[in-house]
C-alpha cells in the first residue's frame, strides 16, 4: 500500500475563522475515500486544500508516492458560469491534457488520441462535436470526468459529482467511478449520500460542524454508526 | 455607383489605406480578446480600463502645461528656470503613449486585483476607479488645457477623432506591430486561455498558474484599449470588445467557432463602419459601433430561429 496523501492535524478556514479543525487521514493508492458531511462542513474546502488551491491554517498535508504537482484529475462542484459556456465536448476533454503540454502551445497527436480514448471509455465519443451546454446533466459530468482522466489516471478528486442527476444517471456515474477505481485509480469523492458511499467506498471521512467525526474503513463506519447511517447528514 | 467611384478615389490616398489597415487590425484584436473577457466575466476590466485610459491621455496632454504653470508660479511671476523650461518642452515632445500605456497597465493590474476580491465589493470598486479617472482626467484637461478648444478635445478623446485619418507612418507601424503581437500571443496561448476561461479551478488543480494568465489577459486588454482609443475613442471601446463576442455566441456553439466568427464579424463591421463614415462623413467610432449593434441584432434573430 503506497501512501499518496497524508494529512495531520490540518485546520482549514477563511480569514482566520476555522471551518474544519484537526483533520487526520491517510489516502493510499487504490483507495476509494468518500467524504460525507452536511452543507457548509468544509468538504469542498478540504478538496481545495488537497489540490493545493487553499492553504491550511495549521497542520500538514503531504503528497507522497511519486505524484507530481498537477498530476491529479479534478471534477469541481459545478458553477453557473460553466453551464452556458460555448464549448464543444472535444474542446473541454482536450483541455485536461494541458498539464502534459509543457511549453508547447498545441496538443500533440498522442494527446488527441488520449482524449478520444477517454471519451470512448466514458461513452461520450458520439457527443464529441456537441455543445457542452446542450447536454444533459449526466452527460456533462461524464465530459468533466473524461477531462479529469486526461490529466491523470493516478488519482481523481470529485466534488459532489452526482448532484442534480436523476437516479438512473446517478447509478451509472457511480458505477463508472467504481470501475475506474477497480482499474487502480485512487478516488476521493465528496457525497451527500451515505448509502451510495457505503456501497462503493472503501474508506469514509465524516465531517461535522467543527471537524472530522469519523475516519476509517467503510466496515468500521457501519459499526461506528450502528444502524443510523444517516446520522451525519 | 457614384459611391464606389468615390471610394476608389479615397483609396488612392495612402492615409486612407493606413486608416483601414489600422482599423481592421484593432477590430480583430479587440474581438479576439472580447470572447475571453465576456466569458470570464471580465468585461468590467475592458470598461474600467477605457475610462482609465482617458484619464491617462488627459494626464499626458496636460502634464507639460501643468509643469510650466507650476514652475512659473514657483518663480514668483518671473521667468522660469531654463531647466524647468526644458523639462516642460521634453514632456510636450514625447509621444503620449509613453505616459498613457504604463498608466493603463497599472490600472489593469489594479482592476484585476479589486475585481477578483470578494471581500470588498469588487464591482463597486471598479466603478469608483473608472469614474474617478474620468473625473480627474476632465479636471486636468480643463485646468491645464493644451489646446484652446477643450470641449472638442474631450469629445474626440471620448468618442474617437478623425485622427485615424491623420496617422503618421510611425503610428501605423506601432499599431501594426502591437496588433501582431496580440494576435501572436492569443494563438500561442489559445489552449491555456480556453482552459482558464472555462474552468479556472480545474486549471489550477492540474498545476497551471492561472494568475499568470489572468494577468496576461489584463495586460493585453490594456494594450488593445490604448491602441483602440485612436479609432473609436475611450467611451466606445467596450462596444468594440463586447459586441462581436456576444453576436458570435448567439449562433455558434464551440469555442473555436465563436472566436473565429467574432473576429470575422468585427473586421466586417469595422470595414463597413469606416466605409460609411468616409462616404457619409459620419464619426468613425460611432458608425463602427452602430454596425456592430446591427450585426448583433441580426445574429440574435438567427440564433432565435436556429433554436426553434
Ligand atoms: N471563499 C470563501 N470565503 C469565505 N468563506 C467561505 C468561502 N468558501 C466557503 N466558505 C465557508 O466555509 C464553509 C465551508 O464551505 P464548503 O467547504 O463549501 O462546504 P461544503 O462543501 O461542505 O458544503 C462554509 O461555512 C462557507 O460559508
Ligand atoms: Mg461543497
Amino acid at each position: 500500500m503506497t501512501e499518496q496523501i497524508i494529512c495531520r492535524d490540518l485546520t482549514l478556514g477563511y480569514e482566520g475563522v476555522p471551518v474544519a479543525e484537526n483533520l487526520n487521514f491517510t489516502v493510499c493508492q487504490g483507495d476509494y475515500l468518500c467524504i460525507l458531511g452536511e452543507n457548509g462542513s468544509g468538504k469542498s474546502t478540504l478538496i481545495k486544500a488537497i489540490l493545493g488551491l487553499k492553504q491550511g491554517m495549521s497542520g500538514t498535508l503531504e503528497w507522497s508516492g511519486g505524484i507530481r504537482r498537477g498530476e491529479v484529475g479534478y471534477l469541481p462542484q459545478q458553477t453557473m458560469v460553466q453551464r452556458d459556456f460555448p464549448a464543444s465536448v472535444r474542446e473541454i476533454v482536450l483541455s485536461g491534457c494541458l498539464a502534459g503540454c509543457g511549453h508547447r502551445p498545441f496538443f500533440s497527436k498522442a494527446q488527441k488520441q488520449l482524449a478520444a480514448d477517454n471519451m470512448e471509455r466514458l461513452g461520450i465519443a458520439a457527443l464529441a462535436d456537441r455543445c457542452y451546454r446542450d447536454l444533459s446533466g449526466g452527460q456533462q459530468q461524464r465530459v468533466l470526468l473524461a477531462r479529469a482522466l486526461c490529466a491523470t489516471k493516478k488519482i481523481l478528486l470529485l466534488d459532489e459529482p452526482v448532484t442534480g442527476l436523476d437516479p438512473k444517471a446517478q447509478t451509472e456515474l457511480y458505477d463508472l467511478i467504481a470501475s475506474l477505481n477497480k482499474q487502480g485509480t485512487t478516488i476521493i469523492m465528496v457525497s451527500h449520500d451515505p448509502g451510495a458511499a457505503l456501497a462503493y467506498a472503501t474508506h469514509i471521512l465524516l465531517m461535522g460542524d467543527r471537524g472530522q467525526l469519523f475516519c476509517g474503513t467503510a466496515e468500521d463506519y457501519k459499526k461506528h454508526m450502528g444502524g443510523d447511517l444517516y446520522a451525519g447528514d | 455607383m457614384q459611391g464606389i467611384e468615390k471610394l476608389g478615389e479615397y483609396f488612392e490616398y495612402p492615409f486612407v489605406r493606413y486608416a483601414f489597415l489600422v482599423g481592421l487590425l484593432i477590430a480583430l484584436c479587440s474581438s479576439l480578446l472580447g470572447v475571453t473577457l465576456v466569458l470570464k466575466r471580465f468585461s468590467f476590466i475592458g470598461d474600467g480600463l477605457s475610462h482609465a485610459a482617458f484619464g491617462g491621455l488627459a494626464l499626458a496632454s496636460s502634464l507639460p502645461v501643468m509643469v510650466k504653470e507650476l514652475f512659473t508660479a514657483a518663480a514668483n511671476g518671473g521667468e522660469m528656470s531654463p531647466g524647468a523650461a526644458k523639462l516642460a518642452d521634453a514632456l510636450s515632445n514625447i509621444n503620449d503613449m509613453v505616459i498613457v500605456l504604463p498608466f493603463t497597465l497599472i490600472c489593469a493590474v489594479l482592476l484585476l486585483r479589486t475585481g477578483q476580491n470578494t471581500k470588498i465589493k469588487g464591482d463597486a470598486a471598479v466603478a469608483m476607479l473608472s469614474v474617478g479617472a474620468l473625473a480627474i482626467g476632465y479636471l486636468l484637461m480643463n485646468r491645464f488645457p493644451s489646446a484652446s478648444n477643450i470641449s472638442g478635445d474631450v469629445c474626440s478623446t471620448l468618442f474617437g477623432s478623425t485622427s485615424i485619418l491623420t496617422l503618421k507612418k510611425e503610428d501605423v507601424a506601432v499599431c501594426v506591430v502591437m496588433s501582431l503581437v496580440v494576435i501572436g500571443l492569443y494563438v500561442f496561448f489559445y489552449n491555456r486561455l480556453f482552459s482558464v476561461t472555462f474552468d479556472e479551478s480545474f486549471t489550477r488543480a492540474i498545476g497551471m498558474d492561472a494568475d499568470k494568465y489572468n494577468l496576461l489577459i489584463a495586460v493585453v486588454t490594456a494594450f488593445i484599449i490604448v491602441i483602440a482609443m485612436e479609432l473609436v475613442g475611450s467611451l466606445l471601446i467596450s462596444a468594440l470588445i463586447i459586441f462581436p463576442a456576444l453576436s458570435a455566441m448567439r449562433v455558434f456553439r464551440s469555442f473555436k467557432s465563436v472566436i473565429i466568427c467574432s473576429g470575422v464579424i468585427s473586421v466586417i463591421c469595422a470595414a463597413l463602419g469606416m466605409t460609411i463614415s468616409l462616404l457619409a462623413s459620419t464619426p468613425v467610432g460611432a458608425t463602427i459601433v452602430a454596425a456592430d449593434l446591427c450585426m448583433f441584432l441580426i445574429f440574435s434573430v438567427i440564433g432565435k430561429m436556429k433554436n426553434t
